[in-house]
């Protein structure tokens, strides 16, 4: 295979990824190589992502796969050459007990002394090593990071650094932090190395489909890890600034209402009589008051908490927000959001606040919505729009569809997302079609699809 | 780039580097602070040239960004023309150069000698502007109707900043290499503030870089970024404080942190004592 085959493979998986590179960027990548040459992989790297990533969300996608498609080495690389290692050398099986331990003392040393290149040598020898799963027929992985961990027991090798580190005279709470930290990184080097030795085998296109994860922004919020949770809270308050820039942008453009004739007249004296200068009546600004009711059930509480996160955030752009949030009884959470209050103490507060939401812990999305018209049915009205969040799953309970009916009547809009896929909407006992039918249901999966709905909401 | 007070990464570097090379843009990205600004600074600095400064706002315009023409001094050329000229030719004089005024984005291309042409928060302007750039930014060309087109004889080093607000559109980031700037790790941090603030403690540096890095991990509504280091080493300084110890910190948080509930949260964290 050329470099260029491989060259333009890279460019596909990365459109394959959902990273607009066009034609140009890929050639403006080439005349770049041309100039600094392929001595230097890191350098070959930057001159890859200066030239197609324009995001800085895609840049982990990218990198993920430039590992793949240009592999830092081949096989177990130059250690098997250099490093024949004591273990073998003395007839002991390379996996064997005796040379885990041997193997282990030396990662302590490594991890220790924060030797980068070394942890990175060492994670493509505990692969080799300990990851090999002979056996499997063709076409099955043969190499695998959870066996490799699991052998080298990252618990205990946590353990034994931050002992470590603290007879060198860290504090204990550091030497937690920067121990943990530390072996975190080890893994991730090990699982990266993983995924190298089977697209080596594989071909790069098979693993780019499954190992590289999709951006932040076009994550499923119900397959988010808790990882990626904390990456998406992070992301609230730059998304609810951007959107509130583009609110009042547009707001702006739009802010000339109809012609004001007396004040064109009145301006015309200055030029003769003549109205050279027309005169607006200014647009009044209309703002939405939000009714958000949230299942916070299971899975689907991530979505209805980064959706209020989200809204709570956008407050200055909505007249005025209350929120409930319900399993089968219904609680109001508004006072939970306290203008610049810290984001991590409201949400762990809310999470709180869901047993006041539960009574059997079933999800019942009919009794939610009669208790809602019984108590707090004048939360609705003219000026308010209504947001439901939920799967509407109900556990094939009674739906109450005309207490539903009355409060989509009462409220001026009503809109429902479901954080659910299409296609699995209707299944099992999704009653996504009758609910969608007196309010329109709207697919909302991602960050992207939800700054895009809050936006039209404003 | 060292030379002149500003210490680049490697792809900052490069990317740098590539944009001379190239002759394309350089787009740079990141949060506020980190020294987006400054690296089209340095840039100027090291290669000699001058910089050329556009900074966007909302409602910039082309009048403000590339050319206008000065219409009282044209009005007093036409009243001070004699009644025997012909108007053919006081409209042929009235639109030439002596009557242009030039906006930083005209002045960079006119210039001969070596420039950099740095645009501030491309993200404040509006949308149109953008379709603005994508010409200049492409061809380095401007086409003023009375004029004709001019081209640049010497191509400036174009530097847009973005703090990313907003998302620009696909065909100007196509135009441009694309950098993002972020926080520097905690070796280059330290070299950054002691090169910034002479004068202080290298320990009192590793400390307070430290603490900095801290900081940036615990989920906070604006991280402190590398302008604010520098703020900080500067205040220690001035308050004469040679050991950062907790109640320092405590004390002096408020020349990192910029809200409230930030620095609550600071407090608890790392376990200071108010």
């Amino acid at each position: 295979m050329t470099l260029l085959d491989r060259h333009i493979e890279f460019l596909e998986a990365l459109r394959g990824a959902g990273l607009p590179v066009s034609l140009s960027e890929g050639l403006d990548a080439v005349t770049a190589l041309g100039l600094i040459g392929w001595n230097d992989r890191t350098q070959v790297k930057e001159a890859y992502a200066a030239t197609l990533v324009k995001r800085a969300s895609q840049r982990a996608t990218f990198d993920g796969l430039f590992e793949l498609y240009f592999p830092r080495m081949v096989g177990s690389g130059m250690t098997e050459l250099f490093a024949p290692g004591s273990a073998e050398a003395a007839g002991v099986a390379k996996d064997g007990p005796e040379a885990l331990s041997e193997f282990t003392s030396r990662l302590s040393e490594a991890l220790e002394a924060d030797d980068v290149e070394m942890l990175r040598q060492l994670a493509a020898e505990a692969v080799a090593r300990f990851g090999a799963m002979p056996g499997r027929g063709p076409g099955l992985s043969s190499w695998s990071s959870y066996t490799a961990l699991r052998r080298l027991s990252t618990d205990e090798l946590t353990a034994r650094l931050i002992e470590g580190l603290q007879q060198g005279g860290w504090t204990d709470e550091e030497a937690a932090r920067v121990g943990a930290r530390r072996v975190d990184r080890f893994s991730g080097l090990v699982e990266a190395d993983a995924r190298r030795r089977i697209a080596e085998e594989k071909g790069p296109e098979q693993i780019a489909k499954i190992a590289v994860r999709p951006t932040i922004e076009k994550l499923d919020f119900l397959h988010a890890r808790r990882s990626d949770l904390e990456a998406l809270r992070r992301e609230i308050y730059p998304l609810a600034r951007r959107l509130a820039t583009r609110l009042t942008q547009e707001h702006h453009a739009r802010r000339r209402g109809a012609v004001d004739l007396r004040r064109t007249l009145r301006s015309s004296m200055s030029t003769g009589g003549v109205p050279v200068d027309l005169r607006f009546r200014p647009k009044r600004p209309h703002r939405t008051e939000l009714v958000i009711l949230c299942d916070v059930s299971g899975s689907v509480s991530n979505f209805a908490t980064f959706t209020l996160m989200l809204v709570f955030a956008l407050r200055e752009q909505f007249g005025k927000v209350r929120a409930f949030t319900f399993v089968d009884e219904i609680h109001e959470v508004t006072s939970y959001f306290k203008p610049g209050a810290d984001l991590v103490d409201t949400m762990t507060e809310l999470t709180k606040a869901t047993e006041h939401s539960a009574r059997m812990g079933r999800t019942n999305y009919g009794r939610a919505f009669s208790l809602f018209q019984e108590r707090h049915a004048d939360a609705l009205g003219p000026k308010s729009s209504l947001l439901i969040l939920g799967d509407a799953r109900s556990n094939y309970s009674d739906l109450a569809v005309d207490s539903l009916r009355a409060m989509a009547d009462a409220s001026r809009h009503a809109h429902w997302l479901n954080p659910e896929v299409r296609t699995q909407w209707d299944t099992g006992d999704s009653e996504a079609t009758r609910y969608g039918s007196i309010i329109e249901m709207r697919e909302c999966r991602n960050l992207t699809q939800l700054s895009e709905f809050v936006h039209d909401l404003a | 780039m060292g030379d002149v007070g500003y210490l680049a990464d490697d792809s900052t570097a490069l990317t740098t580097y590539l944009a001379g090379a190239l002759e394309k843009p350089v787009l740079v990205e990141g949060p506020a602070g980190v020294g987006k600004t400054e690296l089209a600074k340095a840039i100027t600095r090291a290669t000699g040239a001058e910089l050329v400064r556009l900074q966007c706002y909302e409602g910039l315009d082309e009048a403000r960004a590339l050319y206008e023409w000065n219409y009282k001094k044209q009005l007093l050329r036409i009243q001070a023309a004699n009644d025997g000229q012909a108007w053919e030719e006081t409209h042929d004089d009235i639109f030439s150069e002596e009557f242009l005024l030039t906006r930083p984005l005209l002045t960079a291309i006119r210039r001969s000698e070596p420039t950099v042409l740095l645009i501030d928060e491309v993200d404040k302007t509006d949308v149109e502007v953008e379709g603005l750039l994508l010409e200049v930014l492409s061809d380095f060309q401007v086409t003023i109707p009375e004029l004709g087109t001019m081209t640049s004889t010497r191509r400036p080093l174009v530097v847009l900043t973005s703090n990313a607000t907003r998302e620009l559109s696909e065909a100007l980031k196509r135009r441009c290499l694309y950098l993002h700037l972020d926080y520097p790790d905690a070796d280059r941090e330290r070299e950054i503030v002691l090169s910034q603030v002479p004068g202080l403690d290298d320990k009192v540096a590793r400390q307070l870089v430290s603490v900095v890095g801290r900081l940036r991990e615990l989920e906070l509504k604006k991280s402190p970024s590398i302008a604010e280091s520098v703020d900080w080493a500067r205040t220690l300084i001035a308050l004469e404080i040679t050991d950062l110890s907790d109640k320092a910190v405590a004390d002096t948080l408020g020349v990192v942190l910029k809200h409230s509930s930030d620095v609550d949260r600071a407090v608890r964290e790392l376990r200071l004592k108010r």
